[in-house]
């Protein structure tokens, strides 16, 4: 095929847009990844508020050319109320057929697929499903389509720094890279840089990239191609002043972990087994380790639950993270923690279920499991992360929690937040709360389990404290003393006094606000966890439209807001949209008795934008 | 400032809880946690740097009877929550108490990796090869054919012995003693908290409502003298009364044999000599079984290593060696930016 690119396109003119969704697909082995955060950090630099969605496959090393092995980065980019990464997409680049086949649906008619027809050869066409070359049959022409022989520009543009066919090939995604900046405007440094930082040690890597870079650049300013595609402009957000960073929700709680066991004045013990989409928060705490965190990779979850545990008795604060499966395994742990009312924090990722189900695909379905989950009367809070940034007061506030209230205390994130970022105006931690944890010393009228008035929570002893050597246990403690007690009496009191316990949390937390929108109305939103940004600019959207309809987005799940229960009545129709079969929904119904109905998505994916629209226009156009 | 008078110096009682105790009477168990009280005695443990952790099951009780500071677990997970407990706080004297039935089968995984690990703790396996808290079902050390409520025609899955398992998954410290040896069990278990890392002791104990006389063929009177051999690093492996007899090392079988003093030409010099440092020869002497061979008693294995917690915290004073850690800068690592 001709050098230059081939297009096929409606005309169209130089064109202005408030944001934009780019997709970076390929194989595994394509580095999609890093071009999408390094498109994400140029994005932001720039001045675009975004949202981003990494979506990679659960093979390892998934044979080349293979749909399960396709990998992709989505950025939604542009002016402020970035809330997802958008719901169909502007610019596809496809770096091999498998790419394509796998992606193409979610293109919005008009967009733009740039396709790197090196690649689609008999052999990975076949791979993919074509039967033939849909780069030659015009069965793309609902779409803008560029044909670029990326494989080939790669090579000859790296053909000075004397590398082999396979390592120069390991550069096209930068030259991908480079067309795309040239296509928004961007400009090439703060990869550049970040090239240069990462492959110090082997330069002739780092000017390969580059030079790829570079090509990809000049290939579009260069060559024949149509001028629109040139010239986009994405608006920039008004963005609050401020230092930024993007930021994952596993660097989020990690994060909020750390500041908070700072605030408690507490060690971290992070006991924790590797499991998807879990185990990326154990990494960032391993390399914490100048702030005194301790990390345990423990043989199986349930140790790592233990231990985490041990580490609380001890005196530091035992942290334990998994996901739906492995949380399963914890719960009996977690249950001793409730009956010896240790704090402890447990954070659960949670994944497409039940059992192993699809550990890279995300879904919020362990609510239940999280507030029920466990055997006898076993109450726990359970709080909610939102965005990938909301992680970070999460965090701290599970900790809050846990060490006042002197109990296990879960907290639900998800895949698909665990792995996004967006950007996060760094706080100033010298400005957050504390909230020093005050061990009991004096031995004066020193009984295990004498409780707290107002909030009822029992004394924290160090081992190691002079005179308050104590016993405590899994059977049941006597109310005072904490000894063995099978007095019946005693067990009513003790369950009541938990429930109690857990249940006055509410009083500590602030009471349920609208997110978007006002109380009472014809139709409320509620959602919790990682819908927050597809349902808040979805209730925006209709809002703007003239619809009556508020968003109310839960961070707590247990106990619920005091309020809760009123506000969910100001309205005439309450629809809880969760990405599982109605766990939240249920959980209101049986609460406060309100007549919630679903709005349900299990399929591994976040809610689109539109399908919430749609709910909201079928429920106020009835 | 108040003047501090020395503390007097604690007596075995002074360990012991206000709690009644409530094991079957006759429980071999009354014996081991009185040597415990004893042997806390005797090293001047201090009870409030002192924690018994435990998980489920008669011997699981232990904590409750100990004043020091105690956590009774749930069922095989001891291990793990000592683990948690170490590495929290590394100057702790942490033991742990269990039965066969709570670390071999359902906490067996968590033992490994204890043990592998090499945390400092003094585990102290209380082997009755039955489970007796729910009332008699066979465990994992009992001997085939053991019938039990769950086995009415006899057990029949192979045993596992715990010293072998100890010495197999890498253990820096295994030791044995038994209930009734009262002078014997203290010795170990000091022996067990000098040592740094892992100390693994399996006790014998008789189990008088499900499985008495479980170990009579080598604890009784009658056959103890030829049926136990007592091990001391650096000693022959001599045994019987007026120990006469011994076990030399036959080279050929790589394995030990008894052999009786004098006879065949057999003097002391032929006996083997304990290197409690050699992993083969501890190996060795946990396999033997009555009524071919006796059963060895005291420290099989000893080797200095270094522990899982002090190498965790080197790791993170060598990382604060370069700096203390500060949030603010941990949050502005990597590329940041800045709106005006």
């Amino acid at each position: 095929m001709s050098e230059a690119a081939a297009i096929d396109t409606a005309e169209g003119q130089p064109q202005e847009v408030e944001s934009a969704v780019v997709r970076f697909a390929g194989d595994s082995g394509d580095g999609i990844q890093l071009t999408g955060s390094q498109f994400t950090m140029t994005a932001a630099i720039s001045g675009n508020d975004l949202a981003t969605f990494p979506d990679f496959p659960a093979e390892i090393r998934a044979p080349a050319g293979t749909t399960f092995g396709v990998s992709a980065f989505q950025i939604n980019f542009g002016a402020s109320n970035i809330m997802t990464s958008g719901d169909q997409l502007d610019v596809l680049v496809a770096m091999n057929p498998a790419a394509l086949i796998t992606n193409l649906e979610d293109v919005k008619t008009g967009g733009v697929v740039i396709a790197d027809s090196g690649a689609f050869t008999d052999r990975n066409l076949k791979k993919a499903g074509y039967e033939e070359n849909p780069l030659e049959n015009d069965s793309l022409h609902n779409y803008r389509l560029v044909k670029i022989d990326m494989s080939r520009l790669t090579v000859e543009a790296v053909k000075e720094f004397g590398l082999s066919n396979k390592e120069a090939l390991r550069s096209k995604n930068m030259w991908a890279l480079g067309l795309i900046y040239w296509m928004y405007g961007r400009t090439r440094q703060a990869s550049v840089d970040w090239l240069k930082s990462k492959f110090a040690n082997k330069p002739e890597i780092a000017d390969a990239n580059i030079a790829a870079l570079n090509a990809g650049h000049a290939f579009g300013e260069t060559a024949e191609m149509p001028a629109e595609l040139g010239t986009i402009q994405v608006e920039t957000a008004k963005i609050e002043p401020g230092t930024y960073r993007t930021i994952t929700g596993a660097e989020s709680v990690a994060l909020g972990l750390l500041a908070g066991s700072q605030l408690a004045d507490l060690n971290i013990s992070f006991c924790s087994y590797p499991i998807t989409p879990a185990s990326s928060l154990l990494h960032q705490l391993a390399r914490m380790k100048e702030f005194g965190v301790v990390t345990f990779q423990a043989e199986d979850e349930i140790a790592a639950a233990a231990a985490a545990l041990g580490a609380s008795y001890a005196g530091s604060l035992g942290i334990t993270s998994s996901s739906g499966p492995g949380i399963a395994l914890k719960m009996e742990v977690i249950g001793l923690a409730i009956g010896t009312e240790l704090p402890m924090v447990i954070v659960n990722s949670q994944r497409a279920g039940p059992s192993t189900g699809m550990p890279t695909k995300t879904e919020q379905s362990d609510l239940y499991q999280a507030v029920f989950g466990r055997n006898a009367d076993a109450p726990m809070p359970v709080i909610s992360v939102s965005t990938p940034s909301d992680g970070y007061v999460v965090a701290i506030e599970a900790i809050r929690i846990a060490t006042k209230y002197m109990t296990p205390v879960m907290v639900l994130t998800d895949g698909y937040i665990t792995n996004a970022s967006e950007p996060w105006m760094i706080p100033d931690p010298s400005t957050h709360e504390r909230f020093d944890v005050e061990f009991r010393t004096d031995p004066e009228n020193f009984q295990p389990f004498m409780r707290d008035e107002t909030s009822l929570a029992r004394p924290w002893v160090k081992p190691g404290t002079p005179e308050l050597m104590h016993r405590i246990g899994g059977i049941e403690r006597s109310y005072d003393t904490g000894h063995i007690s099978y007095d019946p009496d005693n067990h009513q009191k003790m369950t009541d006094t938990r429930a109690a316990k857990i249940n006055g949390i509410a009083n500590d937390i602030p009471e349920q606000e609208v997110a978007n929108g006002e109380p009472g109305g014809k139709l409320a939103i509620v959602g919790w966890g990682s819908t927050y940004g597809p349902i808040d600019r979805a209730v925006g959207n209709m809002r703007d439209q003239g619809y009556d309809v508020s968003h109310i987005h839960l961070r707590y799940i247990w106990p619920l807001p005091r309020n809760l229960g009123d506000l969910l009545k100001t309205y005439d129709n309450v629809i809880v949209a969760e990405m599982n079969n109605g766990q939240l929904r249920t959980l209101l119904r049986s609460e406060h008795l309100v007549p919630a109905e679903g709005l349900n998505k299990i399929n591994g994916k976040p809610f689109l934008i539109r399908e919430l629209e749609d709910a909201i226009r079928a429920k106020l156009e009835n | 400032m108040n003047v501090q008078s020395p503390p007097e110096k604690l007596t075995a009682r002074d360990y012991a809880t206000d709690q009644e105790v409530r094991w079957c009477p006759g429980c071999g168990d009354y014996a081991i946690l009185k040597a415990v009280q004893n042997t806390l005695a005797q090293l001047e443990a201090d009870p409030k740097n002192t924690v018994f952790v435990s998980g489920i099951g008669c011997a699981a009780r232990f904590p409750y009877y100990m004043e020091t500071y105690g956590f009774h677990t749930i069922h095989g997970r001891s291990p793990a929550v000592a683990t948690g407990v170490k590495l929290s706080n590394p100057d702790l004297n942490v033991w742990v108490v269990g039965g066969d039935g709570d670390m071999l089968s359902i906490g067996g995984n968590h033992t490994m990796h204890a043990i592998r690990r090499n945390v400092d703790l003094q585990i102290l396996l209380l082997n009755n090869q039955i489970y007796g808290l729910t009332k008699g079902q066979y465990s994992p050390t009992s001997k085939i054919g053991t019938k039990s409520p769950s086995t009415p025609l006899g057990s029949i899955d192979n045993p596992v012995s715990a010293s072998q398992f100890a010495l197999g998954v890498g253990g820096t410290f295994i030791a044995r003693s038994s209930d009734i040896l009262q002078k014997h069990l203290p010795e170990v278990l000091k022996r067990a908290d000098a040592h740094q890392g892992t100390s693994f002791v399996e006790i014998f104990q008789n189990c008088i409502v499900y499985n008495d006389g479980a170990f009579k063929h080598f604890t009784e009177k009658s056959v103890q003298d030829e049926m136990q051999v007592h091990v001391e690093h650096g000693q022959p492996l001599l045994f019987g009364k007026d120990k006469s007899k011994g076990l030399v090392l036959n080279k050929d079988e790589q394995r030990l044999e008894v052999v009786t003093l004098g006879e065949n030409g057999v003097t002391k010099a032929d006996i083997a000599v304990h290197d409690e440092t050699n992993r083969s020869m501890a190996t060795m002497l946990a396999q033997m079984d009555p009524p071919t061979m006796p059963v060895a008693l005291g420290v099989l294995y000893c080797e200095s290593a270094p522990t899982y917690e002090a190498a965790v915290h080197a790791q993170i004073d060598q990382a604060r060696e370069k700096g203390e850690g500060d949030l603010a800068k941990l949050l502005h690592r990597g590329q940041t930016w800045t709106v005006e």
